[in-house]
């Protein structure tokens, strides 16, 4: 069984209240650092554990929260970003919705590192049942002196709020968090300035993800030196997995971040290998924005090494032979998946997301999905496919936010590795029609139509 | 004494210049001037907050700066990043950004009708001038392109979604230079709009300075469109006094002959306002007697509008003249006899709309 820090206690019955989460040991990492170790000491630890950020991108947590201006008399906030909206992506919700706790205490303990009075968490607004379990739980912690005014007598102050999104996945990334969170429509703003320097009302603010918060705790109770003995050298601790797909169950699993990709597919602990004994086509590692792998790049990296559930390992050699561990959505397609139709669905997801600020995104993502839209459907011709990869390129890194690249990664790894299905498409027509496995001709609900 | 302010060294396309901390690249590019500068569709000088939308700018740095030499590892919009001591700029010696300058002018025409002929901005498009420049010569996209009914918003102004590029020009001027905040974009992605608080109309004093600033024939003076293509007419500078103490009342009205066609702002050589003008100026007062005419405004950018533009040009000898020895020309017809249209006696700019041809028949009788 492998270690867990997290989800450890998830099944005890009742511990989503505040009772039970504190008998088994709840709250005692916030007194800890509260009454013994300070605001430094805490962040010496986060940063010793190398605890690196949850939420996609894997940036250090520590080094995070030191760039945090701290100019005289103006407050500081601490964001948490409970937005999750990316598709194959499903472990906030699971540590919100069972251990609501473990996210409020360490959102206490990483307010207090940080010094900031107020903090909020940005749920999105499909998760219409979760706000009122983190509302009880806030209450019950406030009842219980850890959050409002001189919290157990430390003389640190907290408020928490909750802050329910619209339901738009651009509000996920963090400066378009911030705009909304602030009343305003999700448009992601222009960096720099950094939230760091200039956040939520022009303060100083950090936005961290639901589980690098829960994560804090553990850290604090073990340590840092301890923490890093879970996973890897780049890759500390453990991380949650959400997996779905072709497999046999699909789930949250709390892994730690020394398995193999090939362990985490076939062994009964997590996704117990292909349903009806198929055979693996392709996955998705880390949420619908990172790039497809082939199973061959899949189980062992282009060197031939075994490829493990790391930061590392998955991004090992680049988008040519990598991906990302991104998230954590991890997605499995097995040999009957149609990989045209897979990039057309996610497609379909970013054209309908994109804020429309800028114009490679709001453009070149429609296109794409117009391109895609014809080759699934035996429509397409064989320069289409040139022109995806052309239009891809041309989003990639010219927009003002990951979002445009999230567009493309997906589409520029399906056409990597899997040309010969595109070509497929364009050769096959009619099958190209036929192939979808019982489904209606797809078409496309989103489609906007134009104004007249 | 004040401190000095130590400048930051640039170089943009290896030729340097000294600009003060704070400076964005593009501000630096313009310093220097010519061919260098990236060209913008949706940053304006005057408006805060402005840029980093549209991506035309992108440039590269190849230098980050002295202390820091490593080059940034994408393209950055040069309209919204400030420069560093040391730092090194490609824009035109940049292949990889003249290649994604032509991705940007495809996605952008991709829902821009690039309709010049029967658009109102025609010889004053910014988008005409970077398609030209940057853009390739057919298009690669083969879906339908996404269109709108004009619709008036207010009684001064049409907007023509179908045109608009989304660069959020308008939406800050509306912002920053009336006291109410009526419109702004509805929508995400492609199917954004730019509207009006549910069918507001826009009045309020400042509001036709929106027509100004869009880089692109979506906001359209109805008190001109379609009375006459811009490079028919002369521009000259003019002012008056204003009894709005925010506009500064310099203008520069369009005119052909002693008509006054179109009242605008002064723009500068990037197309940009150099003093916003009231709506009074601009709709209201389109008689020459309404203003001081100082003389004949010069067009710098190259331009359409320069056609009509006389300044230092030698008019053309009549050879007709010297082949007939001073004796006047038979006339062969007289044009207004045999056309509808152009008729002396019909005065094009007072005709409420664009002109139709039974505006004609409507004065014959
Ligand atoms: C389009 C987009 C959507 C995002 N959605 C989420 C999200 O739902 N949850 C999240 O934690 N981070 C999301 N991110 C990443 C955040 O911008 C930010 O990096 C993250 O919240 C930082 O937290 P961390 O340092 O704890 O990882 C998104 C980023 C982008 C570009
Ligand atoms: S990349 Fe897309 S989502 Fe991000 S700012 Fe640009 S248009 Fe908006
Ligand atoms: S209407 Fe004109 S100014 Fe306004 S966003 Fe569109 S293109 Fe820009
Ligand atoms: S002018 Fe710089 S992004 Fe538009």
């Amino acid at each position: 069984m492998g270690r867990k820090l997290l989800l450890d206690k998830a099944h005890i019955e009742g511990i989503r209240y505040y009772d039970t989460y504190r008998s088994n040991g709840g709250y005692a990492a916030a007194e800890k650092a509260l009454k013994s170790m300070g605001p430094e000491g805490v962040l010496e630890e986060v940063k010793k554990s190398g605890l690196r950020g949850r939420g996609g991108a894997g940036f250090p947590t520590g080094l995070k929260w030191s760039f945090i201006a701290r100019p005289e008399g103006v407050p500081r906030y601490l964001v948490c970003n409970a937005d999750e909206s990316e598709p194959g992506t499903f472990k906030d919700r699971y540590l919100m919705e069972f251990i609501p706790h473990l996210l409020i205490e360490g959102l206490l303990i990483s307010s207090f590192a940080l010094g900031a009075n107020s903090a909020y968490i940005y749920i999105r607004g499909e998760y219409a049942w979760i706000p009122d379990i983190l509302e009880q739980a806030i209450a019950e912690a406030k009842n219980k002196g850890w959050l409002g005014k001189n919290i157990q007598g430390t003389g640190f102050d907290l408020e928490i709020y909750v802050q329910r999104g619209a339901g738009a996945y651009i509000c996920g990334e963090e400066t378009a968090l911030i705009e909304s969170l602030e009343g305003k429509r999700g448009n992601p703003r222009i960096k720099p300035p950094f939230p760091a320097v200039k956040g939520l009302w022009q303060c100083p603010t950090v936005v961290n993800n639901v589980e690098t918060l829960a994560a804090v705790v553990p850290i604090i109770n073990i340590g840092g030196d301890e923490y890093i003995k879970y996973g890897t050298g780049k890759s500390t601790g453990t991380k949650l997995i959400s997996a779905c797909g072709n497999i046999n169950k699909p789930g949250v699993y709390e892994i730690e971040m020394n398995i193999s990709v090939e362990e985490f597919i076939y062994s009964d602990e997590y996704c117990g290998g292909i349903k009806n004994g198929k055979r693996l086509k392709a996955c998705i590692p880390g949420g619908s924005s990172v790039p497809v792998l082939p199973a061959n790049l899949l189980l062992k990296t282009a060197k031939g090494e075994t490829r493990m559930m790391t930061y590392e390992s998955l991004s090992d050699g680049g988008f040519a032979t990598g991906s990302m561990l991104g998230s954590g959505g991890f997605i499995v397609m097995d040999e009957d998946q149609c990989i045209v139709r897979n990039t057309l669905t996610f497609a379909r997801f970013y054209h309908h997301e994109s804020c429309g600020q800028c114009s490679p995104c709001r453009e070149g993502t429609g296109w794409m999905k117009k391109v895609l839209l014809n080759l699934e459907n035996g429509k397409g011709k064989m320069s289409d496919i040139d022109l995806l990869w052309d239009i891809q390129r041309k989003i990639e890194g010219n927009t003002i936010c990951p979002l445009g690249d999230a567009a493309a990664w997906p589409v520029a790894a399906a056409i990597r590795h899997f040309r010969d299905e595109f070509e497929w498409h364009v050769t096959h027509p009619e099958e190209a029609l036929t192939r979808n496995f019982g489904l209606a001709h797809y078409a496309d609900p989103l489609t906007i139509p134009a104004a007249v | 004494m004040a401190e000095e302010i130590k400048l930051f060294k640039v170089k943009i396309d290896n030729i340097s210049v000294e600009v003060e901390p704070g400076t964005t690249i593009l501000n630096a590019a313009r310093k220097i001037g010519g061919d260098i500068v990236p060209p913008a569709m949706c940053y304006y000088s005057k408006l805060n907050g402005s840029g980093g939308k549209c991506r035309t700018c992108l440039v590269k740095v190849s230098k980050g700066s002295d202390a820091d030499p490593r080059p940034m590892p994408k393209l950055v919009a040069s309209c919204r990043t400030t420069v560093m001591d040391g730092m090194e700029v490609a824009n035109i010696t940049s292949p990889e950004v003249q290649e994604a300058r032509k991705g940007v002018v495809e996605f952008l025409l991709l829902n821009h009708p690039l309709d010049c002929p029967v658009c109102d901005q025609a010889g004053e498009c910014h988008l005409q001038d970077l398609s030209y420049e940057h853009g390739a010569d057919s298009t690669r996209y083969e879906f339908k392109r996404r269109t709108f009914d004009k619709i008036d918003i207010g009684d001064k102004i049409k907007l023509h979604m179908t045109r608009c590029i989304l660069c959020y020009r308008c939406v800050y001027t509306a912002d920053q230079l009336t006291n109410k905040r009526e419109h702004g974009v509805l929508g995400r992605g492609d199917a954004s709009e730019i509207s009006t608080y549910i069918s507001q109309s826009l009045d309020n004093d400042f509001i036709g300075n929106v027509i100004d600033v869009c880089p692109v024939g979506a906001l359209t003076d109805q008190t001109f469109r379609f009375k006459n293509r811009v490079w028919f007419l002369k521009p000259v500078d003019a002012h008056r006094h204003c009894d709005n103490e925010k506009c500064c009342g310099k203008t520069v009205l369009w005119m052909r002959g002693d008509e006054v066609f179109r009242v605008t702002a002064r723009k500068d050589q990037y197309g940009e306002v150099e003093d916003f003008i009231c709506d009074t100026c601009r709709f209201d007062k389109k008689e020459a007697k309404d203003w001081v005419i100082e003389g004949p405004r010069k067009i710098d950018r190259q331009s359409v509008i320069s056609q009509g533009h006389y300044v230092n040009t030698v008019k053309p000898k009549d050879p007709l003249v010297e082949v007939l020895d001073g004796r006047k020309p038979k006339l062969l017809f007289d044009i207004h006899s045999e056309s509808q249209v152009n008729r002396p006696e019909v005065d094009l700019s007072k005709i409420d709309g664009p002109a139709h041809s039974n505006d004609f028949t409507k004065q014959q009788s």
